[in-house]
Parts: C-alpha cells; structure tokens; sequence
C-alpha cells in the first residue's frame, strides 16, 4: 500500500507530520515534503489517522 | 444491550465523522444524522478565509453528496430542524414533534455564535459560522462594503484579512486591553494583534460597541469613547457559546458544554458527546477542556461514535489540541495548551515581523507551542508534547533548529554568490 498527496488540496496545515512524521514534514516554504510512500502492516494505522486528520482531504491510500 | 439504532444529533464536520467512524467499524444498524440547518454537512474553516477571497463564487465547502450520504453510508437525514428535547428514559431524541428513538446517541450540535444585542433587525450585521454567514459576508465584500469587525479573536480577524486583502477599509474593535490572550496568553496575543496594523487594519483595543446605528441597514459602529465608524458591514466575533439549550432538563450534565469522562461518555447509557459541544478530560494533557477546532470535532466525532456503537470496549480520546489560523499571508499555528507558567520566544522577532516561534512551559514540561508562519517547526512540538517531552528537551531541540535554520541560510547565501 502507498500513500498519495493531492498537492492542489494540501495547504501544508501538517497535521499529518505530527501523526505519521516518517512519512510527512512541511519544509520551509511551507509545503508538504512527503518523506517516503511505501505503508508496511505497522505503520498503517499512523497513515490512516494521517488521512482522517487532514482538514483538506489530500491524503489517500492507494493498493 | 445491542446498538442497532445510532442516533448524531449535529450534523457538522463531528456528526459527519461520527457517522463515518460507526461505518467503518462495521456498525449495520440504522443512523440517523440530524441538522438544525437544510445544508447537508459542510466544512467551516474556508468560510472565513478562501471563501471570502476576490474573484469567482467559490464552491460550497460540502463534504460529501446527498448520493454517498445515503447509499454509501446508509445515513437518514434529518436536516432543516434543530433537535428540540431528549428523554434519557425513553431513549428519544425530539425534534420539534417528531421523535427519533436510539439505542446510542453522539450529540455534536456544536455552539451558537454570541451576538450584539439590539442589532437583530439591521441587515448587514452579521456572525461569521454558517454558510448562510459565509455567503451574506461574502456578498458584502464583494460590493465593497465599509467593514467593521467587532471581535479580534480568529474569526474576526481573518475576516479583516479578507476585507483588507480586497482594498476594503476595515477596522477591528475589541473590548479587551489584548486579544487572543485565552487562545494564546498575554504576550503572544499582543505579538499576534500587530499583524492587523502592520498590515493596515488600524486595530482598535479596550473598547466597546455601544450602539449600532441604523434604520433598517447599518450605517455606523458607536464606541464608548465616542468614535462613531461608518459601516455597512459588522462581522461580530464575540465567541460562541456551546449549543446545549436543547439539552436543559435531560439529566445530562451541563457545565460549560456536555460534561463527558475521557471516553466522551456523557454518564448516561448511550450517551456521548462530540466537538465544540464536549467538556472532556484530556488525558494527554492532563486537564478538563472543551475544544473549538477542526481536529477536535473531527477526531471526537468518530471516537465518540465507535465507543457509542461498542461501550464495553470504550477507549479514551486524548489528543495535543491543535488550531490554526490565516491572517494576510501569514499561517499562524498552535499546539497544546495556552496554560502556562511562562512564554519563551526561542526564533524570530514578532518586532521585525517575518515568522517567529515561541514555546510554553508548565512545571517541567513543555505544554504549548505558537508558530507564525513556522510551518516546518509546529508539529515537531505537538509530537514533542504528546510524549510529555521535557522543557529542557524542548529548548534543546529549539536551539538545534535555530541552528539548522542559520546553516541552510549560510548555505543559500554561498550558493547564491
């Protein structure tokens, strides 16, 4: 399983950063970096409270 | 018992969150989801920020179609009328005359806006919560409107960014000597109002609104010192009072919000709570609150709703709150909890404008954290603060930041030569 950001929606809020930060850090400019896609069995549930945690909808997990 | 009926009374970013964590979970019985407004559920920060910019109408901000609300989540909606009674004996839920009966009930109605008394017949005064709010709002900036903003609190002020960023001439009024001092404390609150003027908005401080003047339309704002400001938009953003009325005379415990332990269980079989509507005990943070953020409503809601469908597996919700807000071209962000024994600005200057971080102690513990537009820092604080993170740690880790920043600035400036 991946994770996907739909760049147009995100707004670099980084909620997802402090939920799952192997996965996601807001830079300087304030931009979403995503750091890796790749989801094993127990990192799963961090990137599911990712996706459910962000106020624009941006996140998604793909098979 | 077994819950075949799920009941959310709210049916905001909580309620709809609710209904779609029982989902989830695998919850097969019925759900009814009721809202006071006709709107079907919709998201609310935009409303005071992208949905007041220059340019096309925008979008409504719904979440989800009527389709998928009632296929896909099998919900009933019950939309246009506001709960008006429950009977906790009874199991029912009341709205107007109809009954609507449950084996578990999320109760996220959210809160009402405060208004300015004596203004409810003049059109062109108006709050800022619903997309009816938005919409009227917006309509008014887009005919150029004279604004005063009564209230310097986050709704306000994003909405003197919107007018401000439009040209528009606006003023803030606020009867406290600094705002944002519950969201933020004394001293951020101050760093954080400069914006206003720094960009403008002439900010107007330990003031109150005596009248609102105007036959039918406003004309004009009188404060207590006289100063009499032509108007023909008031946004007021006075605070919010959590929408309990309803709930008068249930059984439930009203104290500033629905008084739920850390499982959102309000104390009465089958009864929870969510969002704006909930006093809970936080246990990450060790304290009693009742939050008025996005993160909260949506992660209570689908907490609330999974521990409603299965109490005997209950788990407590804690979280580090979170909010944020979008003033100007500035991101202002904050994490934890705004009580502490002191404030240390560990980057930038709120003085040289730019961005800044500041970080709040509690005893030995780090407990709060502000940024303006430190995007990249905040939500290693929230971590930081969930683990219980010392307040050596933390200024540690700030400092190691600081310096990080200073070499990647080093770095560009050689690059660049």
């Amino acid at each position: 399983m991946k994770v996907t950001v739909d760049f147009a929606k995100c707004t670099g809020l980084g909620i997802c950063e402090s939920l799952a930060p192997e996965f996601f850090e807001v830079n300087d400019e304030g931009d979403l970096v995503l750091l890796k896609e790749d989801i094993s069995d127990d990192e799963l549930q961090a990137v599911e409270e990712a996706v459910a945690g962000c106020p624009t909808e941006a996140l998604r997990i793909v098979s | 018992m077994t819950v075949r009926r799920l009941v959310v009374v709210g049916a905001s970013l909580a309620g709809l969150r609710a209904v779609e964590a029982a989902r989830k979970a695998g919850f097969d019985g019925s759900i009814t989801l009721v809202g006071a407004e006709q709107h079907l559920p919709y998201d609310r920060p935009p409303l005071s920020k992208a949905f007041l910019e220059a340019g096309d109408d925008p979008e409504h901000p719904t979440f989800r179609t009527e389709q998928v609300l009632a296929e896909e989540l099998g919900v009933e909606l019950v939309l246009g009328a506001p709960a008006t009674g429950l009977d906790t004996d009874r199991r029912v839920v009341l709205v107007g005359d109809r009954e609507i009966a449950y084996d578990a009930l999320v109760i996220a109605t959210g809160s009402n806006l405060r208004t300015l008394p004596g203004t409810e017949h003049l059109e062109g005064v108006h709050g800022l919560r619903t997309l009816d709010d938005g919409v009227a709002v917006r309509a008014a900036l887009d005919a150029g409107a004279r604004t005063v903003v009564v209230g310097a609190g986050f709704i306000g002020s994003e909405v003197a960014s919107g007018a401000r960023k439009r040209g528009l001439d606006v003023t803030v009024v606020e009867a406290l000597p600094t705002p944002l001092v519950r969201a933020t404390g004394d001293r951020m609150g101050a760093a954080i109002a400069s914006l206003h003027e720094r960009n403008g908005t002439p900010l107007l401080c330990g003031r109150t609104v005596v009248s609102v003047e105007g036959e039918s339309r406003v004309e004009s704002v009188v404060l207590d010192d006289g100063t009499v400001l032509p108007a023909d938009l008031v946004v007021v953003g006075i605070g919010i009072v959590p929408a309990t009325q309803w709930l008068e005379g249930s059984g439930l415990r009203l104290d500033n919000g629905v008084v739920c332990d850390e499982t959102l269980w309000t104390g009465v079989p089958g009864v929870y709570a969510a969002g704006d509507v909930a006093s809970w005990h936080n246990p990450v943070m060790g304290e009693r609150q009742r939050m008025e953020n996005w993160t909260a409503a949506a992660e209570q809601g689908a907490a609330a709703a999974r521990n409603a469908i299965d109490p005997e597996n209950a788990k407590p919700y804690g979280t580090v709150p979170y909010f944020w807000s979008d003033w100007y071209d500035v991101r202002i962000q904050f994490v934890g909890s705004p009580e502490a024994d002191e404030v240390v600005l560990v980057d930038g200057d709120p003085e040289a404008g730019g961005r800044w971080v500041a970080l709040y102690r509690r005893g030995d513990r780090v407990i709060g954290a502000l940024t303006v537009n430190g995007q990249t820092e905040i939500m290693k604080y929230r971590v930081m603060i969930g683990k219980g993170a010392s307040w050596g740690e933390a200024l540690e880790f700030a400092e190691k930041r600081k310096a990080l920043a200073a070499q990647k600035e080093r770095e560009r400036a050689a690059a660049a030569v």
